[in-house]
């Protein structure tokens, strides 16, 4: 298999702690890709609904480019432009006039179907590999009983002919990566629901409405962070957090599941961009740290009486 | 829809588009399951199941100014959960295309401003200039003080980049806009009564109003 990696615009900006993370976990997991050359924005949620060719020619172009370049897989870490590669391949597979005329639209050939990726499902592929990382450290694991709500939203999993994750209610490959890293996933109500995606400029109200029910959600269920696997969802749940949240209540640090997963088998806050969140993960962090010492105080005496 | 071919007109591509969407929206037995499932249903004007009932009928003026077309998020929990297969995220895209073709004024300002900055961004560079959005976004929408604070935190964590990257590839993705018909112009004026169509100037675009040409320029 070759693997070529579409990085997406938010990664690139307002997410570039995304990838970080992504980076430098998918390095420390030895799995091997190539960033598309050249690539271009997918058109996320501006193209389709403005015009249905535009919105399957702008990902189109990139999965034609990443064939082009020898790649029969492709991860996208972002949600919304996972959603969209897979949608138009999906379409231009059950649609013989739009991949009839596509080619003469991109001015490339129709790519052969690709192995579409996003970072959860890659990740639980090397679920095992995770566990031998975090087993391997000397330090003991610092996420034993950090309480995580994996909050899917919408573009993982839906509609899920296209996305074929494994359960559109309740799906359950996140929990098996926080699993992983050695934290425990919660049962939560809100892991499916909307967060208000790209109404955070335009319509900020909605997205502060639906995010509080999500927030309040994980937090009626006991987790210390949301792990997400989406830039949107993260900006919603992070940056925005500070709308929905009461006075007084705790701040609940938003993770990216690469930010789980790289603290897990021991890269650096620094190394994940943790300091980018706006939601401050610091006090999380130290009260792992600390507990992780604990522990590790514990079993050094324990060993020696 | 508009396609590459030039033959269609734009008014062509709006009566083509309605009536595919009308029969798809005719598989719908009004069960108000998508309405129930839907984020947005609190806001919107016209739920789902209505919108879905309504285009059956081939009532289109109720429809296409209906706000609560841009309301829809395309989370895809109505397509997910339809029982009949109706698929109202495809069915509420294609209205808003059809909108759009049509010269629609309805849609809400801030709404339109976003999608038409997102679109412009991406257009210009190839993909989203982000700072280039943001000022866009504020001078279409007006809403020039909204989330200004939060523009120092993006700033000092350094997700704001100064510059956009350019792309060799450009030409093909202003192509890309040309031959699907979009037009810098699309979804211009929104938020306010019909007015003379702004021409825009930028790539791509440059259409001189009147709705018959076809998609491609």
């Amino acid at each position: 298999m070759t693997l070529a990696y579409y990085p997406g615009c938010s990664l690139k900006g307002t997410s570039r702690e995304f990838e970080e993370s992504f980076l430098a976990v998918t390095r420390a997991l030895r799995i091997e890709m190539t960033e598309i050359d050249d690539w271009s924005c997918c058109g996320a949620s501006s193209a389709h609904p403005i015009s249905r060719d535009l919105g399957v020619a702008l990902p189109a172009r990139n999965l034609a480019l990443a064939a082009e370049q020898g790649a029969d897989e492709v991860v996208a870490p972002c949600a919304a432009c996972y959603n969209r590669l897979a949608t138009a391949q999906h379409e231009l597979g059950a649609d013989a006039d739009l991949a009839a005329r596509m080619p003469g639209i991109l001015g490339h050939s129709l790519p052969p179907a690709l192995h579409i990726h996003n970072v959860v499902d890659l990740l639980a592929a090397y679920a095992p590999r995770i566990e031998e990382l975090v087993a391997a450290r000397v330090d003991p694991p610092l996420l034993a009983g950090l309480r995580v709500a994996a909050y899917y939203g919408c573009l993982l999993v839906r509609p899920n002919e296209v996305t074929g994750f494994d359960d559109a209610e309740q799906p359950a490959t996140m929990e098996t990566v926080i699993s992983a890293a050695g934290a425990s996933p919660v049962a939560w109500n809100m892991a499916v629901e909307c967060c208000g995606g790209a109404f955070s400029i335009s319509r900020t109200q909605s997205v502060v409405r639906l995010g509080r029910r999500i927030v309040a959600d994980a937090r009626a269920h006991g987790a210390q962070a949301i792990a997400v696997a989406c830039p949107l969802c993260h900006t919603n749940l992070d940056l925005r957090q500070a709308a929905m949240t009461a006075r007084g209540e705790e701040p609940l640090p938003a993770l990216f599941i690469t930010d789980l997963v790289g603290l897990a088998i021991g890269l650096s806050p620094g190394e994940l961009g943790l300091a980018r969140h706006f939601v401050d993960t610091e006090p999380l962090l130290a009260s792992l740290a600390a507990e992780a010492e604990a522990t590790a105080t514990a079993a050094a005496a324990q060993e020696s009486s | 829809m508009t396609n590459q071919s030039g033959a269609m007109s734009r008014s062509d591509a709006v009566v083509r588009l309605l009536a595919e969407t009308r029969s798809a929206a005719a598989r719908c037995y009004q069960c108000g399951k998508c309405s129930a499932g839907c984020p947005m249903v609190s806001e919107m004007t016209l739920p789902p199941h209505d919108i879905m009932r309504l285009t059956a009928h081939g009532r289109f003026a109720e429809v296409l100014s209906a706000d609560s077309l841009w309301l829809c998020l395309t989370c895809e929990t109505c397509s997910e959960r339809c029982p009949t297969g109706t698929d109202p995220a495809a069915i509420i895209d294609a209205l808003r295309e059809a909108a759009v073709l049509d010269g629609r004024r309805e849609v809400p300002r801030s709404i339109a401003a976003f999608h038409r900055s997102f679109l412009d961004q991406v257009r210009l560079t190839g993909r989203l200039y982000e700072a280039g959005f943001f000022a866009e976004y504020k001078l279409r929408s007006r809403a020039l003080l909204d989330d200004i604070g939060n523009a120092p935190g993006l700033v000092r964590r350094g997700k704001l980049h100064p510059l956009p990257h350019r792309l060799h590839g450009i030409g093909e993705v202003r192509a890309i806009f040309e031959r699907c018909g979009v037009r810098a112009s699309d979804l211009s004026g929104a938020g306010h009564a019909p007015a003379a169509d702004d021409a825009g100037g930028a790539p791509g675009g440059g259409d001189p109003g009147g709705g018959a040409e076809g998609g491609h320029a």
